[in-house]
């Protein structure tokens, strides 16, 4: 009962924070209501017993990128720029065309997740070690190996392109 | 039921007063040694020996008027203090202070939550604090504390990495990320890991001393190039929240390093038996000191050293600390394997 209250309380908070996110005029502002909202994501992990994932989102979210776009946000942007929307009108179309992909997306997923039992997941969670890190770890190093070493790999990419892009005597 | 909540409710009360009173009487401590330091004598008037000199500050920074500076942004301004002290005190909720007591009756543990990821949570928490001195730095549309604020990100930034793979060695060295297990694992191995991992421990204190904005790399606070530094343009409590905030990181920092290398509870050569009478003292006891002597290095290195210039502190900090890190981080690794 209290456990179901606070989750509609700490979702209502993470859609009105995301709403602030894309509505605010002062960017740092916006940069300031993301945090929120990903300390509140990171409650809602909590709440679901993943301990692990909620300070790795913590720390890595809201303590480590974000902190780098409020570096960027204060570098670039001093002043608040309510002259940078150029054309209105060709933004606001490509935003409706990636609203309505994503919109596509989670309702494929929906229907694709309705339309199979959810007890395929259970045994796997039967087999693992209790403690929680553990547990992702297991899952990582094995199941997942291969798309963990694809994420480090695209990361790798990114940091060398960043690293080449910034040294302009290369 | 409400029993549960009871003995944590406590807990969190009697710790949040100790730490706000040790922080008050850390600036007396801090000014009666530097001034000892430099053959003065440090605040004399107020009190015996200037004991009451916390008290009597207190009061004045409650007094004082408190300004909002007419360009600057206004929430924000606002927020930053608080931002920057609160993480500074909800760390503390996985320090283990010491082992299980016996209080009227009732088995008390010395922690408030034994947190499975206890080590995790303490670097994400503390991660949140370098919003309190980047936003004190945007909001108040002033120059120098947007200076402080950069400056202070970037450092930041550069050494919660170095710190973070040292405790990555900690944690391969003890195989969990809970703070009590850390100290249990100090007890089987009967060895503070400070003496398997010097490297880890150095790397670990040069850290956290930038973490804290503390000198040599004080510079988001360096009173001669900023003057004062990110929280210039603040006055009375707010301001006293920051220096608050400051003096609680550095208790967390101590308390993280108490806990990690030294044992936490332990005695002294937890692994020597003809110390045994070491261990009649109660284990609080040890922890409490062991993190009072880190405190007095901090106010010693201020008082010896000179301030880093801002290349040279980014310097060291990518190009020694991180790279000595990772090597600490891949011997540990082998070896744990190996041996």
């Amino acid at each position: 009962m209290i456990e179901s209250l606070a989750f509609y309380v700490l979702a209502s908070t993470i859609l009105g924070l995301g709403v602030l996110v894309v509505t605010a005029r002062n960017t740092v502002h916006c940069v300031l209501f993301l945090v929120a909202n990903f300390l509140c994501v990171a409650m809602v992990y909590v709440m679901l017993g993943a301990e692990f994932l909620a300070v790795i989102q913590v720390l890595v979210y809201a303590g480590g990128i974000v902190v780098l776009y409020l570096f960027v946000v204060m570098l670039v942007n001093l002043r608040a720029s309510a002259t940078a929307a150029t054309d209105r009108r060709r933004h606001s179309r490509v935003g409706f065309a990636v609203a309505v992909i994503m919109l596509a997306e989670i309702s494929g997923i929906l229907v694709y997740s309705a339309a199979r039992p959810a007890a395929a997941i259970t045994p796997v969670a039967a087999t693992l070690p209790p403690g929680n890190t553990e547990a992702v770890g297991m899952l990582l190093y094995t199941d997942y190996l291969v798309p963990f070493e694809l994420a480090s790999m695209l990361l790798l990419v990114a940091m060398v392109g960043a690293i080449l892009l910034a040294r302009k005597d290369m | 039921m409400m029993s549960a909540y009871v003995a944590p409710i406590l807990k969190i009360l009697v710790l949040l007063n100790a730490v706000l009173v040790s922080v008050t009487f850390m600036t007396l401590l801090e000014r009666k040694v530097i001034a000892w330091v430099q053959v003065r004598l440090g605040p004399m008037r107020v009190g015996p020996h200037g004991m009451l000199q916390p008290v009597a500050d207190a009061i004045k920074l409650l007094l004082k008027e408190d300004i909002t500076p007419a360009r600057a942004d206004k929430w924000v301004f606002t927020l930053a203090p608080i931002v920057a002290i609160v993480p500074a005190l909800v760390a503390f909720a996985v320090v283990p202070f010491g082992q299980e007591v016996t209080l009227f009756g009732h088995a008390v543990t010395l922690v408030i939550a034994d947190l499975n990821v206890g080590l995790l949570y303490i670097v994400s928490i503390t991660s949140i604090g370098v919003y309190g001195i980047i936003l004190a730095g945007y909001a108040s549309n002033s120059k120098f504390p947007l200076l402080a604020g950069l400056r202070a990100s970037a450092q930041l930034i550069s050494y919660e990495i170095a710190i973070t793979m040292m405790l990555v060695s900690i944690v391969v060295m003890s195989g969990t990320l809970s703070m009590v297990g850390i100290v249990e694992a100090q007890s089987t191995a009967r060895m503070w890991y400070v003496f398997v991992q010097p490297v880890a421990f150095v790397v670990f204190f040069i850290g956290g001393l930038a973490e804290t904005n503390r000198a040599p790399f004080d510079l988001p606070e360096a009173e001669q190039e900023l003057t004062g530094g990110f929280h210039t343009e603040y006055s009375g409590m707010r301001f006293a929240l920051f220096f608050l905030a400051e003096y609680a990181n550095m208790i967390v920092v101590s308390t993280v390093a108490t806990t990690l290398f030294f044992g936490g509870w332990l005695r002294p050569f937890p692994g020597v038996a003809a110390l045994r009478a070491l261990g009649l003292v109660p284990g609080w006891v040890w922890f409490l000191s062991k993190t009072f002597v880190f405190l007095y290095v901090f106010i010693w290195i201020r008082a010896t050293l000179p301030r880093y210039r801002y290349d040279q502190l980014m310097r060291l900090g990518w190009k020694v600390l991180i790279p000595l890190g990772i090597a600490n981080l891949v011997v540990t690794a082998v070896l744990k394997v190996l041996l």
